[in-house]
């Protein structure tokens, strides 16, 4: 008799999550309607609306530009650090004490398992602002000289991938410096970062110091361009981040820009091979492959390749895709309907150009946007999927012979934000990680975030660093 | 490991069968095995213990995980009373609930087991027997096939020995090899467990190889402690063995068992084990032939779980028989 056991549904209830039938931006302290077009908030699991999102227009954009420079001039930048620091320590501790609404909130509008947004996502957020608060009131140690200044008003942009993640990685470190904000959250994900809106206001958190403005990429351009902000801080895709950076030339604006990957994950024959296989795993399947320092290229040593392709397929196939408020979820659904198009689109250029594709045989629903893991094997430095960021649960698999093309072909892409190398030899870390291009090099692991280390590219990866002492440079004047 | 073509007199595939040729192969093969990494390895158990187990899934496991205890007492004042008691135990886990599955085997010392035989004659509960000088297996090789000889004369259907950890640890791997063979060997048609005492082997690379040799000296299951000595079974420990299975499985076409024993005392822990033993090592895995629980008072909190499932309020501990 072949033993049978399927997990029953497990799902999170998500009434927990409080959605609304309509949200508004937040302005000087108030959430006000905005004059800009409302958007809906979609459900990516099931297509449906799940709620209606007020967004700005260049009028909003202004009143919230001014609204965040009379609070950096009349009460922020004047307040001593260990001030500011109370009001940062009271919203991690408010988002942690939120943790599991905002978590099913962000899985409901972002479609990423609930196990990801329960373990990583929130509490992650709730970790980086515990952080930045502690330096508020030690920036003259920070060693970027003796009395160093914030810069006053800073505009923020964030992706669809970490809503409430990239809101707490641009906004605890300007709070910390003794910057204001303005931060647009992405048009398909506003809602984590207006329940983060609700949480500054609960915080008392003086009016204007945080303003959150959704909208689409009108009202980010709008925000570049105010001539009332000071800086400019943008996650996204490299073609808006080239945009921007063009925009900005010779405006005197401070900038930084983490943008696209193309991310190798580099495995040697001596790896410890079952652990590799849960890092590629982790490296590009996690939160759907939507990680811009995915590892979305899996370069690994022929003398071990078959053995470690098998090992994978067969890890993938246990993968389990679907509703992402089960909680025995691995792979949610892909954030929108435009994204699982382009995902489409690059995974048949894969088969076109003569890559082998394998598809994990795991059932996937009828409704809502999901798409199966994918690994593409024979794949060539030369192919679309080699070279473009696919931003989905896809692989790419290329082979070397040595260490030094091995090297060579990790380079060999116009970004650089991450890579990864499994091994058991240190010395063969020190040196690899030594010659990669990326900002940051996992050994023997991959996409592990912590508040207290820096993250950022090279490249057309972007510039500027977020997290860590290194991190605190972006919103400081020297 | 690339499915065997070519296959040994001994049955093995040529590649493993070289493997244990002599000292120095069965050292290089070993020391050849893909490392395990520490921090990978925890973080995987970790991640995999979040699944959550509810309702049908959950009774299912909870009586799959009755029927995979091998009840155990090993203590110094054990006496034929206790083990009959244990015996009674092990074939109406729950009085009160005549459906509920018995466990699979009641596990005890050589001089009990002929005790254990009787009370659980005619049930298909199998008898274990620890051998081999356990818990230390320190004492010589005559000994320990007395001691193996011992049980399976009182009619132990599996015995379940421990391997020499010094030896181990000082590198006579084939000293092991050997052993085990020889121990198979006295064991006749009765199911050979061993021990690796994962706790005195300390890191998951030791694991690894003391699984494959156990494996290729012909071990029926790897078995993780005694439950004598501090950490018992873990679940990064039981992975890395159910890996190894696995693996034997796709070098051999041979399925062989699992058994984490000591320190799984709650049906949260059980469903943990099972969930690794059905993606780690595979759906057909998850049989009492090729997975067990060495436990003790894990059985009724089984018990007390299957009530609460199918009563749907919690029992008072009361309503399950004590040892």
């Amino acid at each position: 008799m072949e033993p049978v056991w399927e997990y029953a549904p497990a799902p999170e209830s998500r009434d927990i999550a409080g959605a609304k039938p309509s949200y508004r931006m937040f302005v000087d302290g108030q959430f006000v309607e905005g004059a800009g077009e409302p958007l809906k908030s979609i459900n990516p699991a099931t297509e449906e609306v799940l709620t209606e999102v007020s967004t700005a227009s260049p009028s909003d954009v202004d009143n919230a530009v001014k609204a965040a420079r009379r609070a950096y001039d009349k009460t922020w930048r004047k307040m001593p650090g260990n001030e500011r620091a109370k009001y940062i320590f009271r919203i991690a501790r408010m988002i942690a004490e939120r943790a599991r609404e905002l978590a099913v909130l962000e899985s409901l509008d972002n479609g990423k398992p609930i196990k990801e947004s329960r373990d990583a996502d929130i509490p992650t957020a709730s970790a980086h602002f515990f952080y930045h608060a502690g330096w508020a009131d030690k920036l003259e140690y920070a060693g970027l000289g003796a009395d160093p200044k914030p810069i006053g008003v800073a505009g923020q942009i964030i992706p669809w991938n970490f809503p409430l993640l990239m809101a707490a990685w641009k906004i605890a470190p300007a709070l910390a410096c003794g910057n204001t904000v303005v931060l647009k959250p992405a048009e398909t994900t506003p809602l984590t970062a207006l329940v983060l809106a609700e949480i500054c206001q609960q915080a008392e958190l003086p009016p204007g110091v945080v303003n959150i403005l959704p909208g689409a990429g009108d009202v980010g351009a709008e925000l570049v361009n105010h001539e009332q902000v000071d800086k400019i801080a943008f996650t996204g895709s490299t073609e808006v981040g080239k945009l921007i950076q063009r925009s900005l030339a010779g405006k005197g604006k401070k900038l930084t820009l983490e943008l696209g990957g193309k991310a190798a994950n580099v495995v040697f024959d001596d790896a410890p091979l079952d652990q590799a296989v849960e890092g590629i795993v982790n490296g590009i399947f996690f939160n759907q492959g939507h990680v811009c320092c995915a590892g979305s290229r899996l370069l690994v040593q022929e003398s071990v390749a078959e053995e470690l392709l098998d090992k994978l397929r067969k890890r993938i196939s246990t993968l389990r895709l679907g509703d992402p408020l089960d909680k025995n979820t691995d792979i949610g659904a892909i954030n929108s309907a435009e994204q699982l198009a382009k995902i489409r689109e690059l995974t048949a250029a894969g088969e076109a150009e003569g890559a082998s594709r394998w598809t994990s045989p795991c059932p996937v629903p009828e409704r809502g946007f999901f798409f199966a893991p994918t690994i593409f094997a024979d794949v060539q430095q030369s192919m679309r999927i080699a070279r473009e960021e696919i931003f989905g649960p896809v692989l790419s698999v290329l082979t070397f012979r040595t260490p030094d093309e091995a090297v060579s072909k990790a380079n060999n892409t116009p970004y650089g934000l991450s890579a990864g190398v499994w091994t058991e030899k240190g010395s063969r870390i020190l040196w690899l990680a030594g010659k990669m291009r990326a900002g940051v090099v996992w050994a023997n692991t991959f996409n592990r975030f912590d508040p207290t280390a820096p993250f950022g590219g090279y490249q057309e990866s972007g510039f500027g660093r977020e997290g860590g002492r290194t991190g605190l440079e972006a919103y400081l004047d020297e | 490991m690339a499915t065997p073509t070519t296959r040994s007199a001994s049955g093995l595939p040529a590649e493993l069968a070289e493997a244990t040729r002599d000292d120095t192969a069965l050292r290089r093969f070993l020391h050849g095995l893909p490392g395990v990494d520490q921090v990978g390895v925890e973080q995987r158990a970790a991640g995999l213990a979040t699944r959550s187990i509810k309702k049908a899934s959950k009774l299912w496991a909870i009586d799959t995980a009755i029927g995979m205890v091998d009840l155990t007492t090993l203590e110094g004042a054990d006496t034929e009373g206790r083990v009959r008691s244990l015996c009674a135990k092990a074939r109406r886990p729950d009085p009160d609930r005549p459906e509920t599955p018995p466990a699979a085997a009641v596990c005890v010392y050589p001089d009990l087991a002929e005790c254990a035989v009787k009370a659980l004659d005619g049930t298909g509960i199998g008898v274990a027997s620890v051998a081999t000088v356990f818990p230390s297996g320190r004492s010589s090789r005559a000994v320990k096939l007395a001691d193996t000889e011992l049980a399976v004369r009182a009619g132990a259907s599996e015995v379940d020995m421990v391997i020499d950890r010094g030896a181990f640890l000082s590198g006579r791997y084939m000293q092991i090899f050997e052993e085990i063979q020889s121990i198979k060997e006295a064991a006749g048609s009765a199911h050979l467990k061993v021990i690796l005492e994962t706790g005195e082997l300390a890191t998951y690379d030791n694991v690894r190889r003391a699984s494959w040799l156990a494996l290729l000296a012909g071990g029926d299951f790897i078995k993780t402690s005694t439950g004598k000595v501090s950490p018992a079974a873990t679940l990064p420990v039981t992975h890395v063995m159910l890996q190894a299975v696995h693996d034997w499985y796709v070098a051999t076409g041979e399925l062989r068992g699992v058994k984490p024993a000591g320190g799984i005392r709650t049906t949260k822990d059980a469903i943990r084990y099972l969930v690794a033993v059905r993606e780690v090592a595979g759906p057909e895995w998850l049989s009492s032939r090729l997975f067990r629980f060495g436990a003790s008072s894990l059985l009724g909190d089984l018990v007390l779980q299957r009530r609460t499932q199918l009563d749907g309020h919690y029992s008072a501990p009361d309503y399950v028989a004590v040892d």
